[in-house]
């Protein structure tokens, strides 16, 4: 699903929003340091939050009103210095001298850095200080530094450091007044202070040891529960069966757990039909609702249920920084395939959706790393593939023995993972062959996730579902309900066969046969070249059509349409094709140009259809 | 017991820690790594590893960063380890 900002968001490219502002605050620190929670604070907006770094890879800009002052803020990647080394980190430091063309040199800068490791964190303070700009320090985490048993003197870190400083909590919003103040305020300048040399490390470091020992820091006693936590997860055997076991159970419930919501969503959406059905009267226009939104559109929705229930596991891995963990246990694998264990972040949030995880390619510092990353990402089962694998998994393969529908599931996501492996090593060891970048990541402690974090990302993946159906699968069932409804044969809509749409259908049936397709799922897998889920859209509007009362009776309609090798031979197909439009544009827009991105599109479906039509050879 | 001094930071095992001497590594790379926290003079300790053996966890000036063997063993090392009660 593609990861569209929220419609109240001030998105960067809108130039005119930015220029009403009176002033323009950058939100700048180190990574996973809490800035995109104290944006998010501020404005009110919802950018990304999650447990490990390089989780922002854009600017993202947000007002606040505070007593009728308008303040624009920008929350920007995460940086150790001002020396960038990887695309993200660059926009930063084009944001902060003021080189970007949308966003004005920032008149302020919030440094925000987490303050249970300040002498490190402060490193950043030095080169930050010297840009001149006004600006506040925010110790952030100031919740879990007192749980810990740190302390700080606040007002002895300002002296120490020229420019006053505030010790926050993001997350429970403690200490957020001072922020508030600092940005209506009268900006001053810092005070000169004595800076480190900014480009010398050691330098920066021990200036700010010595800053952090005159405001009396006392670090705070290392979290038990992160060093607890990876003598599990990461224990050479302990670890990999708590894995496995966590994704069965996960797979497991997202089939039976999702069964009874699903059904009350499909029940709603049969009612409501059934309804407007009897409420207006027989028209051309009352069949496309019918058929083409309900039985199009409906049939797609039915599985929002099953996506929440995925998105709740994405979200506590994400949220409790079991994510950076699993970067480190997946580089084996990504070394011998020659790429760097970091690819694996992007790769696991693909998982979710393949756009946000091109997007977070950016903190690849090696590029030809990051483009075999972005080349194999769309192989990585997103979400918008699981109302495809539900629907033929739960029409197809029988309920028993009970793991049979989840070994399936589970089969096709190691598919799709394995596709990606191989084809990176294809390309690691050809084309985009490259020296080895070293792997340095830092593990975040681990985190509690909190209810109020998962809802609000459930909320949003709600929001973003349904204005896909809205959208996207709502405009191209209403195409092909149209399409399917001509040309007229004496007045009266044809047999579907005979329509437009089926003309299209019949036309590439000897193209797909050896697959085991019909000229039906030829016609779903053109609108699904759209976005994957249409297809379900497109079968429930075309068998609403055929069927006398517009039943919903997906499944049984499907079974008529596809032997268990067809069935197959589709599950693997979308398991490779790149069905995706969004994609193929963003791929486009990452790798700067079409090559790129007509390759891996040519690349994908090949490689589906061949192995579609092996599979149904061999099985049939 | 007794062992050899570690030369390098890929020889330290799970709980020993030592002092990074200096770091055998181009330059950005060697800079984004003191930026991380492995500046010479630097205390280090060896903390877990992935259940496959690599990448190793070190713990680094209050926090902990990953590192695979091959860039471990760029990291020089100096004085005996000291064997740390976990
Ligand atoms: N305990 C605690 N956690 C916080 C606080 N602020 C942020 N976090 C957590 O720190 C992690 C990183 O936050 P994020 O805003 O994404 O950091 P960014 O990378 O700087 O944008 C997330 O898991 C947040 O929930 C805070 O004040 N206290
Ligand atoms: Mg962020």
């Amino acid at each position: 699903m593609s990861n569209v900002p929220s419609s109240s968001a001030v998105v960067a490219a809108r130039a005119p929003e930015t220029s009403s502002a009176s002033r323009t605050v950058a939100l700048v620190g180190p990574p996973n340091s809490g800035k995109s929670t104290l944006f998010n604070r501020l404005t009110g907006l919802r950018q990304k939050v999650a447990n490990y770094p390089g989780v922002t890879v854009e600017k993202r800009l947000g007002r606040t009103s505070l007593q009728g002052q308008d303040v624009l803020l920008v929350d920007l990647p995460g940086v150790y210095s001002l020396e960038p080394r990887t695309e993200d980190e660059q926009v930063t430091h084009d944001l902060l001298r003021g080189r970007m063309d949308d966003v004005p040199k920032p008149d302020a800068v919030v440094l925000i850095v987490d303050v249970t490791n300040l002498g490190r964190q402060l490193t950043l303070a030095g080169p930050i200080l010297s840009l001149g700009l006004p600006t506040l320090v925010v110790l952030n985490m100031a919740d879990d530094l007192k749980r810990r048993g740190g302390t700080v003197d606040v007002d002895a870190l300002a002296e120490q450091v020229g420019t006053p400083v505030a010790l926050v909590s993001a997350r429970t919003g403690e200490g957020l007044s001072a922020v508030g103040e600092f940005l209506q305020g009268a900006l001053g300048v810092p005070r000169p202070v004595e800076l480190p040399i900014i480009s010398n490390v050691p330098s920066c470091r021990q200036w700010s040891a010595e800053v952090g020992k005159r405001a009396r820091y006392r670090n705070p006693l290392p979290s038990i529960w992160t060093r607890r936590l990876d003598g599990v997860f990461l224990h050479p055997v302990a670890g990999p069966l708590i894995f496995v076991m966590v994704v069965l159970a996960v797979f497991q419930t997202i089939f039976q757990a999702a069964v009874p919501l699903m059904d009350g969503v499909e029940t709603m959406i049969a009612v409501s039909g059934g309804w407007l059905q009897s409420a207006l009267p027989e028209s051309w226009f009352r069949s496309l609702l019918i058929e083409g939104v309900w039985g199009g559109v409906g049939s797609v929705v039915v599985f929002l249920p099953q996506i929440l229930l995925l998105f709740i596991f994405i979200g506590v891995l994400e949220d409790s920084g079991y994510m950076a963990r699993a970067a480190l246990i997946a580089d084996r694998t990504m070394a011998k395939v020659g790429l760097e264990g970091k690819s694996f972040i992007p790769l696991i949030s693909a998982y979710a959706c393949a756009i946000p995880a091109i997007l977070s390619t950016r903190t690849i510092a090696n590029q030809r790393d990051r483009m075999a990353t972005i080349l194999v990402a769309p192989f990585m089962t997103c979400s918008a593939r699981l109302p495809v694998y539900t629907l033929v998994i739960a029409a197809f393969i029988p309920e028993e023995p009970v793991y049979a529908r989840t070994a399936t599931m589970i089969g096709l996501y190691l598919l799709g993972f394995v596709a990606a492996v191989l084809t990176a090593a294809v390309l690691k060891s050809s084309v985009l062959k490259s020296a080895r970048t070293p792997f340095m990541l830092e593990m975040p402690s681990y985190r509690m996730p909190t209810l109020r974090s998962i809802g609000l990302r459930l909320l949003d993946r709600a929001k973003i579902f349904l204005r896909r159906a809205g959208t996207v699968i709502m405009a191209t069932t209403i195409v092909l309900w149209f399409l399917a409804s001509v040309p007229l044969q004496n007045g009266e809509p044809p047999e579907i066969a005979e329509s437009v749409a089926g003309t299209i259908g019949r036309t590439m049936e000897p193209v797909i046969e050896p697959l085991g397709f019909n000229w039906r799922i030829g016609i779903g897998i053109i609108t699904s070249l759209a976005a994957r889920e249409v297809i379900v859209g497109t079968l429930g509007t075309i068998y609403g059509m055929e069927a006398d009362e517009g039943s919903l009776e997906l499944q049984s309609a499907l079974q008529s349409d596809l032997t268990l090798p067809g069935a197959i031979a589709l599950l693997i197909y979308f398991a490779f094709a790149m069905q995706c439009m969004s994609t193929v544009a963003v791929v486009r827009r990452e790798t700067g140009g079409w090559k790129w991105a007509i390759l891996q599109f040519a690349y994908m479906t090949a490689l589906g259809y061949v192995c579609a039509f092996a599979a149904y050879q061999i099985l049939s | 017991m007794t062992r050899n001094i570690p030369a390098t930071l890929a020889e330290l095992r799970e709980g020993e820690e030592a002092c990074l001497d200096r770091i055998d590594l181009p330059e950005p790379e060697a800079r984004r790594l003191m930026e991380l926290g492995f500046l010479p003079g630097t205390r280090i300790a060896a903390a877990r590893s992935s259940p496959f053996g690599d990448p190793r966890v070190y713990r680094v000036d209050g926090s902990e960063v990953a590192l695979r063997r091959e860039t471990a063993a760029r990291l020089m090392v100096r004085e005996s380890p000291e064997i740390r009660g976990e």
